[in-house]
């Protein structure tokens, strides 16, 4: 097991360069001068010059890479000029409201998922499973961020039972209920298309797994069926979901950037969304940088819980 | 979803009149055969209809400006859905805006599915360092979360509804690329692609008129599944105000426009979101029709879950019980349980009947297919079904504080009692009948706890004393190691440690060793055989080898077409085969046979599902004559202990009423 760890920790390193060259190379393809993005069309030369000189543009495209690579390993992600501030101090802000709010919602997203998909693949065609594939039909196709707005309609400006947004309890004041109250309906929202996501391949798997040799054995043994479904189908089926849960963490992260959106969350998903309108590219690399490195650490970690699950994924 | 299609394809027809199955319809028909699919076909006809239309529709101008007439509710006169902040009519808007994100979202589907395909069948058919490049690339794609790349790809190209378009598009790419690699490294190696090649064909023309055609089907069920997502992600981007610009508006950019009027005018912020909601329910509805029709595994309900018993549809009549004595273990009358796949009916075992005692073996032999495993199965209701129905027969098993008890009646309750407990399974292949993730230890202990008053620790030390009686090596060890840490005799004894466990009165092997190298099949049916004397059990032997039978077995009887062929005493049956069926298996087996010369029965057993009247062995037997085809045989007497389903047996037919229970114990 320890050495299994050790192993995947170490090939998690070339991902994340990979990474690193991807957001660095996205952000340097941009078409147009980023001295003048910055200065404004009508600055003159010799700033757009200094500009350049100051931001390390007149170097070779390695170097600026190394350069950039090396200030990121050190925690230093460049100064945002939108902002008038050090890059690695926005985000260390933003990172906190974000992965409380994705945290939350995957959690409730496998919770809900395992448990519906699985109740729909052992009441395979019974009226639970029909409900429940059309609830996840529902979930799977509905844009999140209009969700988000019919629960505000709905739940706070109809029923007045939670707030609209306006997070700011995270920042001082504020105890750790009146957090919830402001979580509830954005990890709802946001958890929506991967429980429906979870759920699905949860029964798929479920039917698959059930349909297995040592299924029958277990009935053939006489073990009650709550057992047969949870001890021997289910453990089983966990073994291949637990990495779909890992995957579905980048659909999560990806989704919380509308669900902050439409509910004013104090995290990185508006921070890049108004950094991209003023251009402000240093910021959007060292956030997206930041949420990539998380998804990457969130797949090793579902891949050691799978290797704790499963006994021969250990001994590859 | 898939329900209601495999709902509607297993089906249960009239049992009596087996329909032939006709030619395979077309996709369309099977598509179309899904209600939820045609559900999805027609929202989707709609929507496209109605953006597709929209230049001739008599709508007023979606742009058009009325500042008195801002903000008016849904069912205003002139303005059937109302109309935004700027007065411009919200019916017009929706059906252009939809006319946007459907071109967008087709659009870049189309992109990614191109990229990705030729990149997939680039990496497939040069292999090598172009694969791994490729390929490495595309993981490292897809270790970015989805929307977030798109987001970074639009942040450099800046805010435009092109620029999205091709930002949703990238991020769609490693699904096809991977999809398509994996179908294309699987047909590479074919001949016809070989041929291609030594035909001095470039690389391009077998590419693209070899490989892509085969690759289709997988591209377009990929379409299916990443299309919803691309509408759904590019009008995300539109809501951000980083996709359609002003005066453009597709559904999100109008989402966009509506968040800021939800305290006022809800509806402008509702409908945009339900046109997208509708449009992804369509195509996720057709999707999923498209999937089931091109995945092999889920047509005809073959990924329908197996029920905790098999089905059954019995004759509405209560049997009275045998007279059973003390030694008598078992009495099956009858027995008779189909396959009902689609509409065709699989009649795997028929009019089965035969008695075990205590302390006997009883050894089924037959090909596969002759029903021998499914009758073994049928005891205890543990043919998986669908498809399996047990449709006829009696199971009287001789329960030592109940007495005769009738399984095939048996409510679930008492099945469960009796599996494992006083009639337990060894199945053929250990390694995948012992559960992957369970130390061994705990599946045999799992066998007691279930069905005694007693606690696991107690219950895992004696699993290990079983798996000292198995003569396991390291027994200790072996408890505390997981299936795929033995080798395949071990888990072997593993299952006959836990058929064992609760001292069953019977035991019932399915091809145990089948699975096994000879040396290790020996020494496993050595400690089977000695065992089953040393608990005194009945055993049911199940096994294609004659050979097997022959060592460790009492009786036979031999299986073909899901019938009876032959049974008896084995010395009996072995000195005097009365069957061609049995003659032939025999003159396979060397040392057995009557005579030297082993050859292989011509001909394959007839298809269950489409059986004559009379002998289904008719076809392949050599001594066959116009009356064996004129109606059902029944058995012979050869001897009182010795019968035959043949025309030619000598002895007297057995009335059909005395087929069952005909071995008399004396």
């Amino acid at each position: 097991m320890f050495a299994y760890t050790v192993r995947r920790l170490i090939q998690a390193i070339p991902v994340l360069f990979g990474i690193s060259i991807i957001v660095f190379l996205v952000i340097s393809l941009i078409p147009g001068d980023p001295a003048t993005a910055i200065l404004g069309a009508f600055a003159t030369p010799e700033n757009v010059a200094r500009v350049n000189r100051e931001l390390g543009l007149d170097e070779p495209m390695p170097v600026q890479y190394l350069q950039w690579l090396g200030g990121v390993l050190q925690g230093d992600f460049g100064r945002s000029y939108a902002l008038d501030r050090p890059v690695a101090d926005e985000l260390g802000e933003r990172i906190g409201p974000t992965f409380l709010l994705a945290i939350t919602a995957l959690i409730l997203a496998t919770i809900f998922g395992l448990l519906a998909g699985s109740i729909a693949a052992v009441r395979q065609y019974g009226w639970a499973d029909r409900i429940l594939s059309l609830l996840v039909l529902v979930g799977i196709s509905t844009p999140s961020f209009w969700l988000g707005m019919m629960a505000i309609i709905f739940f706070s400006l109809t029923l007045g039972l939670f707030p609209t947004g306006d997070m700011t309890s995270l920042f001082g004041g504020g105890g750790v209920l009146d957090v919830l109250w402001h979580l509830t309906l954005p990890a709802i929202t946001l958890a929506m298309v991967a429980t429906g996501v979870v759920a699905r391949l949860t029964r798929a798997n479920m039917l698959e797994v059930l349909r297995q040799d040592y299924v029958r054995t277990a009935r053939a043994k006489g073990v009650p069926e709550h057992l047969v479904i949870r001890r021997h189908a289910f453990r089983n089926a966990l073994v291949t979901l637990v990495p779909i849960i890992g995957i579905q963490a980048g659909f999560v992260l990806g989704g919380a950037v509308y669900i902050e959106e439409v509910f004013q969350w104090p995290g990185m998903g508006r921070m890049l969304v108004n950094a991209i309108g003023q251009r402000d590219i240093i910021l959007v690399q060292g956030g997206v940088m930041v949420i990539a490195t998380a998804f990457v650490l969130i797949n090793l970690a579902t891949d050691l819980i799978q290797s704790a699950l499963d006994p021969r994924v250990r001994g590859r | 979803m898939t329900a209601t299609q495999d709902a509607t394809a297993s089906k249960v027809t009239d049992a009596g009149k087996p329909q032939k199955r006709g030619g395979r319809p077309s996709a369309w028909t099977r598509l179309t055969a899904n209600p939820m699919t045609v559900v999805g076909m027609v929202l989707l006809a709609i929507l496209l209809l109605l953006a597709i239309a929209a230049p001739i529709l008599p709508l007023p101008n979606p742009d058009a400006t009325v500042l008195s007439d801002r903000l008016l509710p849904p069912f205003s006169e002139g303005a059937i859905l109302g109309t935004d902040h700027l007065g411009r009519d919200l019916l017009s808007r929706l059906i252009w805006g939809t006319r946007v994100s459907v071109a967008v979202g087709l659009a870049a589907t189309l992109v990614a599915a191109v990229i990705g395909s030729a990149i997939g069948l680039i990496a497939a058919y040069y292999g090598r360092v172009v694969d791994a490049v490729l390929m490495r690339s595309i993981d490292t794609l897809m270790a970015f979360p989805y929307l977030l790349l798109a987001l970074a790809i639009v942040a450099a190209l800046g805010p435009g509804l092109l620029n999205a378009l091709m930002a949703i598009a990238v991020v769609n790419i490693p699904f096809f690329a991977r999809a398509v690699r994996g179908q294309a490294l699987a047909i590479k190696n074919l001949d016809y692609i070989a041929a291609a090649r030594l035909s001095g064909f470039s690389d391009a023309r077998i590419i693209l008129a070899e490989m892509l055609p085969n690759v289709l089907p997988v591209v377009i069920v990929t379409m299916s599944t990443t299309l919803s997502w691309m509408i759904l992600e590019t009008a995300g981007l539109s809501f951000l105000g980083l996709g359609a610009q002003p005066p453009t508006a597709d559904l999100g950019s109008m989402l966009g426009d509506g968040r800021d009027l939800i305290h006022r005018a809800a509806w402008v912020a509702v409908l945009p979101g339900l046109v997208i909601l509708l449009l992804a329910i369509g195509i996720n509805l057709v999707g999923d029709g498209v999937r089931d029709v091109m995945d092999p595994r889920l047509k005809s309900g073959a990924l329908a879950r197996p029920a905790p018993a098999t089905t059954r549809r019995l004759p509405k009549d209560d049997p009275a019980a045998p007279a059973m004595g003390e030694r008598d273990v078992l009495r099956v009358r009858k027995l008779t349980t189909h396959f009902e796949v689609g509409d065709r009916v699989l009649r795997a075992v028929r009019d089965v009947s035969f008695s075990i005692r205590r302390g006997e073996a009883l050894g089924v032999v037959g090909e596969s297919g002759s029903g021998k495993s499914v009758t073994a199965l049928s005891l205890l209701g543990l043919v998986a079904s669908p498809p399996g129905v047990l449709v006829d027969g009696e199971i009287w098993f001789n329960h030592r504080q109940h007495g005769p008890m009738d399984l095939a009646r048996a409510s679930m309750r008492e099945l469960r009692r009796i599996r494992g407990d006083r009639i337990a399974y060894i199945f053929q292949d250990p390694l995948t009948a012992l559960n992957p993730v369970l130390k061994c230890g705990e599946q045999v202990a799992e066998a007691l706890v279930v069905h005694r008053d007693m606690g696991w620790p107690e219950a895992e030390r004696e699993a290990v004393r079983l798996f000292e009686t198995v003569k396991l090596p390291t027994p200790k060890e072996k408890a505390n190691s997981f299936p795929h840490e033995l080798s395949g005799g071990q888990r072997q004894r593993v299952m006959i440690a836990m058929a064992l466990a609760n001292k069953p009165d019977l035991i019932v092997a399915d091809e145990p060793t089948t699975a096994l190298d000879v040396t290790t099949q020996r020494r496993v049916l050595e400690l089977l055989n000695e065992l089953r004397h040393e608990h005194d059990a009945a055993l049911l032997f199940i096994s294609h080898d004659f050979g097997v039978i022959a060592d460790l077995c009492d009786r036979v009887q031999v299986m073909y077409a899901g019938e009876v062929a032959e049974e008896g005493e084995a010395a009996e049956l072995f000195r005097n085969p009365s069957h061609p069926y049995t003659q032939r298996l025999l003159a396979c087996v060397p040392g057995l046979g009557r005579n030297d010369e082993i050859e292989a029965i011509p001909g394959l057993p007839p298809a269950v599902d489409d059986l004559g009247v009379g002998c289904p062995f008719a076809d392949r037997c050599a001594e066959a004559e116009p009356a064996c085809e004129d109606g059902r045989i029944l058995l012979r007497r050869v001897t009182a202990t010795h019968h035959a389903r043949c025309i030619h047996a000598a002895g007297p037919e057995l009335p059909e009423a005395d087929d069952d229970g005909r071995i008399s114990h004396g």
